[in-house]
């Protein structure tokens, strides 16, 4: 597979704004072309993606359970933040990246497959929840620093981001399968979910 | 040599349903990675401990004895998944260098981390209760100095305790 599908598929009959042009443009690009058909630098990104993924993930993990008061209950909250946030942060910054990366090599298939529009909204999510919490409850941290069991909004935050987590890596994991492609036939729920296009030659 | 057995692993039953059912091996691997996750807290919370990162001002006997559970626990699905998936394409795995460098590098993480790792963080606090380890070792009171006080009332001081400290 080259990547270079230039063709405008003819039927846009979507109200909504396709970003499908965009994404066949990127596969036409010559970076997008050499990452996808390079023998060890995508599996290299990838394998980058996956190791961030247990520093981001892994400290994130522990900073939740924190807020729920699952585990590090004698630390302060406002220790585990200050101390493992930088972490999560560099973490993030990597896994990003490398996620770009990912989705560049890769721009159509993925932008029309159902995992991959899952795992953006639970993204989107996981953001959500983190400015929340950021915003909200963490500002009053100093009056439950201590506490073994966090106030209520914090423990939903922790929990919020524990669940939106899995769903990212498992939807993560799923993008490989191609069971809801839209090159094979599908039900018409999948293919409005994934926007397939009909194309012809 | 080991050959046969690989081969004889794909015919077990758990080898055989995972390679005949279309999403068994995907599910399995997502629980797989999402212990990946876990296990990566886990270590990375004690191994930044022990470099002097991270959690800095908790005893390390106690950031080790809060990690063990989330250690052991993803541990353990991660061997039951690992082995499910290996199962399922065991001849695979067995012509694969990846593989046999995976396989190599567990065995010896894993005899490191139940037993030099454990003794210098879980065991420790068994022998010495009240112990502060700082690793690595403080530097010389009066470099130390330079940076700020401990906190009053913090539950552990950066500084020992009894550090020298000009004026007070």
């Amino acid at each position: 597979m080259t990547g270079a599908i230039r063709m405008r598929p003819p039927g846009y009959n979507s109200r909504f704004v396709s970003l499908l042009p965009f994404c066949e443009w990127l596969a036409s690009t010559k970076g997008s072309i050499a990452l996808h058909e390079s023998l060890y630098i995508y599996p290299l990104v990838e394998s980058v993606h996956v190791l961030t993924l247990c520093v981001f993930v892994g400290t994130s993990l522990m900073l939740d359970l924190r807020l729920l008061g699952v585990a590090l209950r004698r630390v302060p909250v406002s220790e585990v933040t200050g101390r493992l946030v930088p972490w999560m942060v560099a973490g993030f910054v990597v896994m990003f990246i490398s996620g770009i990366l990912l989705f560049y090599a890769i721009p159509i298939r993925s932008y029309q497959n159902i995992f991959f529009r899952l795992k953006v909204i639970a993204l989107l999510l996981a953001g959500a929840n983190a400015w929340v919490f950021h915003n909200g409850v963490q500002r009053t941290v100093a009056r439950w620093d201590r506490d073994l069991i966090p106030p209520k909004k914090a423990r939903f935050a922790g929990a919020a981001s524990l669940a939106l987590w899995a769903v990212i890596i498992v939807c993560g994991r799923m993008i490989a399968y191609n069971w809801f492609d839209c090159d094979m036939p599908q039900p018409p729920l999948i293919k409005w979910a994934a926007g397939c296009v009909d194309r012809q030659r | 040599m080991l050959l046969p057995y690989f081969q004889w692993f794909e015919t077990t039953t758990i080898g055989t349903a995972i390679k005949n059912s279309s999403w068994a091996f995907a599910v399995i691997e997502s629980v797989h990675l999402l212990a990946l996750a876990v296990i990566g807290g886990a270590v990375l919370m004690l191994d930044l401990r022990l470099l002097g990162l991270g959690l800095r001002r908790q005893p390390i006997p106690e950031v080790a004895r809060e990690a063990q559970p989330w250690l052991v626990g993803s541990l353990i699905v991660m061997l039951i998944t690992g082995f499910a998936l290996f199962s399922s394409e065991a001849t695979k795995c067995y012509y694969s260098t990846p593989f046999w460098v995976k396989m190599t590098s567990l065995a010896l993480a894993m005899a490191f981390t139940f037993t030099v790792r454990r003794r210098v963080s879980v065991v420790a606090i068994r022998d010495r209760p009240s112990a502060i380890i700082y690793w690595p070792p403080r530097p010389r009171p009066f470099v130390a100095s330079v940076g700020s006080a401990p906190s009053v009332g913090a539950p552990v001081p950066d500084e020992p305790r009894n550090s020298f400290r000009p004026s007070g």
